[in-house]
Formats: structure tokens, sequence, C-alpha cells
């Protein structure tokens, strides 16, 4: 390859890096054909691939590819739309080029609107975070299937249907008005976390696609708070979400065992994430209005105070699980608050708040709810329940490290209910 | 775009509503005036009806040549289809905001479903 072409290639990936979901955004603002802008758009950066190592590269390559991508719209839509319906939709590609024309300068960024349009409520909660990271960041429907845990060929599917639905359904690309806004801002929100989520389960960092996504959804995080900087949620979903990663490397020992929160050492923890963490917070109250995002990304930094107070804040903690528990009625939540309530109280405090979940259906294949139980139990000197519930713990984990961990810690009982495992 | 506004209902509900008050229907029938009125004067009325009890339907099938005729709706829920509107507006968020507002959305449930453009 010529010095030439690996520059171009250079210019090409970075282009798609940096601009892929704002061209795609562009491309589909009009016709709401994702599916078309995201193909015209690949077409394109073939194009480039090819053009830019002979001619060199454009001054502007992003104004270039979308251009050329607009160009191999029309060709798409004359192709495979036969009179009349063709027609619209030329007609819509037409305006839109006009319309770029008279924008001079730097192409204008409809990604929130298109977020807004994966996360529609006409679209089922369980495809927008898939749609948002393969429309905003290109990723392919390979690798979100295996970020997912979902085979190739399901997710491929239901990419194709959801964005079908966007076109049929006539699923608009727009910032909902302020009226809207919140009601709707949460499932983007949702979605964004969701993928963040996916990528932070996987905390050996072994799985480059995954640990690839907890940087993606931190991404979309920053993303969206650079577009709605006045929106407190969307700043502590960040938060949220760089308190987490700060403690990324914390969350295994040298030999790649298990560390709980409780044992980690504050010292491992990247400290100019949390403080990043703690000024967005700060920004995110300052609007008074508090919401889900801004109580998790409190809880972290209540953990985060065991920096400079040696203990974390455990009755700020147990406050704020009370609120998110009356805003969500999660069972998650209790198990948490309830871990809370045995540090503020004592073990059996902890248990009798447990024990008003036990009744929920799933809980008996929660993990968390066993392993919190479980360690509540041995702490409450209850040998014989702790072991039992140490083994629905560990029968339920997929994670060998925490797998390990928890049959460490049920060794631990004591001679006396040393069970084989 | 053409969007069809399906209004389901609970027909044993609604029938006993009538009965047992006579004004209640007719401010239902009076919400469902204004409902259309403010359609009109938005400009994207294109059409609408509103059926009778689907105790009245009758369904007909062709199997192998011979006409099956049943009486009944398609399919014996307990939400049937009352009525209908068809409205042309710019995307799925407008044709919602108009379905919200219907007064079949708080008695029941609507169905909002873009008309698919043929060409014949």
């Amino acid at each position: 390859m010529s010095e030439s072409e690996s520059n171009a290639g250079a210019a090409a990936e970075a282009a798609a890096r940096r601009s892929y979901g704002k061209l795609v955004a562009l491309l589909a603002a009009r016709t709401r054909d994702v599916a078309a802008a995201e193909d015209a758009l690949s077409e394109a950066f073939a194009a480039a691939l090819a053009d830019w190592p002979a001619h060199g590269i454009p001054q502007r390559p992003e104004a270039w590819l979308v251009t050329v991508a607009r160009r191999k719209a029309i060709d798409a839509a004359r192709r495979q739309r036969q009179g009349d319906s063709a027609g619209d939709h030329l007609r819509l590609l037409a305006e839109e080029m006009e319309q770029a024309g008279a924008e001079a300068g730097d192409i204008p960024d409809h990604r929130l609107a298109l977020m807004f349009a994966c996360a529609h409520p006409a679209i089922d909660p369980g495809i927008r975070a898939p749609l948002i990271l393969q429309t905003i960041l290109g990723f392919d429907a390979a690798a979100i299937a295996s970020a997912f845990l979902v085979a190739p060929a399901a997710m491929g599917q239901r990419l194709v249907r959801a964005k079908h639905k966007i076109r049929r359904a006539g699923i608009p690309l727009r910032v909902p008005g302020r009226g809207e806004l919140a009601e709707r801002l949460g499932a983007v929100l949702d979605a964004v976390y969701a993928a963040f989520a996916e990528g932070w389960s996987d905390p050996a960092g072994t799985d480059a696609r995954r640990r690839n996504l907890a940087e993606e959804g931190i991404w979309l995080g920053r993303l969206l708070v650079s577009l709605l900087p006045e929106e407190p949620e969307a700043l502590g979903l960040l938060a949220l979400m760089l308190h987490a990663e700060a403690r990324r490397n914390a969350r295994r020992d040298a030999a790649g065992g298990y560390v709980p929160l409780d044992r980690q050492d504050p010292a491992a923890w990247d400290a100019a994430l949390i403080d990043e963490a703690e000024s967005l917070l700060h920004r995110a109250g300052a609007q008074g209005a508090i919401g889900r995002y801004q109580l998790e990304a409190a809880v972290q930094s209540a953990h985060a105070i065991r920096r400079r107070a040696g203990r974390a804040d455990w009755t700020a903690i147990e406050r704020l699980y009370d609120a998110l528990f009356a805003l969500t009625a999660s069972p998650v939540v209790a198990i948490n608050r309830a871990i809370a309530r045995a540090e503020t109280d004592d073990a059996e405090a902890g248990l009798a708040a447990l024990d008003e979940v036990a009744a929920e259906p799933r809980i008996a294949e929660y993990q968390p709810y066993w392993a919190a139980r479980a360690a509540l139990l041995a702490r409450a000197e209850r040998i014989e329940a702790a072991d039992e519930a140490y083994q629905r713990a560990i029968g339920l984990e997929s994670d060998p490290a925490l797998r390990r961990f928890l049959q460490e810690r049920r060794a631990e009982l004591g001679g006396a209910r040393q069970a084989p495992v | 775009m053409k969007y069809m506004l399906l209004i389901y209902g609970n027909e044993a509900a609604m029938q006993a509503a009538r009965q047992a008050e006579r004004p209640n229907t007719n401010q239902m029938m009076a919400a469902y005036g204004a409902y259309t009125e403010a359609l009109k004067k938005a400009g994207i009325l294109l059409g609408g009806d509103a059926l009778d009890n689907s105790a009245n339907a009758t369904t007909v099938r062709v199997a192998n040549g011979k006409s099956q005729v049943l009486n009944g709706p398609y399919a014996e829920t307990k939400e049937q289809l009352a009525g209908y509107y068809i409205i042309d507006v710019p995307d799925l968020d407008a044709a919602l905001g108009w379905a919200a507002r219907c007064p079949g959305a708080s008695q029941g449930v609507m169905e909002v479903r873009p008309l698919r453009v043929l060409r014949m």
C-alpha cells in the first residue's frame, strides 16, 4: 500500500469514526429511511477509498461524503422505486440537497433527533440500544449481537425490522418539544445505559467488543451532555457511568480474582474520572429536578467518599435507595437498600429488609439476592442458612471470577458446615 | 402520511353505560362530535365512521370454491373495533397526538396504523 493510499484510508476511517452517526442522521432526516442512508453512506466510504488516494483528501471530508452519499441515495431510489412513489422520495432527497447547499460550513448535527427516533415509544424497548449503537456508531449486527448475547442473524433481523418501522410508521427524526422532552429522554438515556451496562458486565475486560461497548456508552453519554447541557438526568447518567468506569481496574486483583466494592483499594480508582463525575453531578443538582440517574450517581458518589473519609456514607446510601425505590419500585433497588440497612443498623435488620423482596417473582433466580443474603447470614452467624444461600448464589453465577469469590466465602464459613463443592 | 385511527372498545361496557344513563351517552356523542370537528378544522380528516355492534357483523370466507358465512365478528374478543378515522398528518407523533385526543382513547384503546400506499 502506498503512503497516499494509507493516508486516504486513515482519513476515511477517521471520518467514519467521528461522523458516522452525524452523516446517517443527516441523510435520513427527511426520508426517515435509515437503512437506505446507511447503504448510501457505506457506498460513499467505498468511493472515498477509491478516490482519495488518487485525488487527495478533500478539504472537507464530511461534506464530500455527504454529497456522494446523496447521489448514491438518489440512484438507489430511482432503481428501487418506479413510478409515482419514487417521485415523493426523490423530491425529499432533492429538497435535502438544496437545503444542504444553502448551509455552507458545518454539517448540521441531527444525531439527537436520530436517537429519539431509535428510542421512540413505538420501537420495542429491547432493540433501542442496539439500534442506537448501529445508527449512531456504525456497529455491525454481528458485533452488537455478540455484546448482547444474541444470535447475529436474529439481531440483524430485529434491527432491519426496527428501521423498517421508523420509515413505514412515519416515526419522525425530531427532538421532542419541552413538554414531552423529559418523558421521552428517559428512553434515550435507558438505551445508552443499556449499551454501557452490557460492556460493564464483562469485568475482566477480556472481550474487546464488550469493553468497547462501555467506552461507547460513555461516548454517547458525553454526546448527550454536549447536546443537552441543561438536562440534569443526562448529566446524572454520564456521572453514573464515569463513577463505574473509574472502578473498572479495581474490580480484579493481580491474580484476576474478583474484588467486591467494599474490599477495593480506593487508591486503585481513577481519581480524574471520579472528579469529573462529581462535578457533573453537582451541575445536575443545580437544575433542581431529581431523577433515577442522578440518584444512582449519588449512590456511587457516597461510595467514592471512601477515598477521603475511609468509609462509605451508608446513611446517605440508604436514603438514596429509599428515594430510588419510591421512583422505580424495583426489587433490585430493594436488595441494595437492604445491604445499606445492614450497614446503618445490623445484619438482622438487613435480612428483614431482604425478606420483603423474597416473594418477588424471579428473585429466586437472581444471583445478587442470594449473594447479599448469604453475606448477611454469615455476618449474623447463621452458618447453615448462609451456606445454603451461598450455594444458590454460586449456582446462578456465570462469571468464573465471581463464582470463585463466592466459593471462597462459602468455604470461610467454617469447618463445621464445610460442604463438598 | 395517511393513518387510520382504529377505535377499540369494550362493547358490553359501552352498552351497559348506554342503558344506565342516557345523558352520559349524549355526552360521549357530543365529545365525538367535537373531536371530528377539530379534525376537520385542522384540515387533516380524510374520512371516518362509527361501526354498529359486532353482534350485527357477519363473516364470509370462500374455501374450496364454497362460501362459508358465519354469524358474528372475525374475532370474538371483549374489545371490538367500534369505529375509525383516516387522517393525513406529517408523522407518527402527530398521529399519536390526535389518537390520544379521541374520546375512544380514554374509553378503550386506539390503534394507529399507517395506510399502505398501493399503486394500481
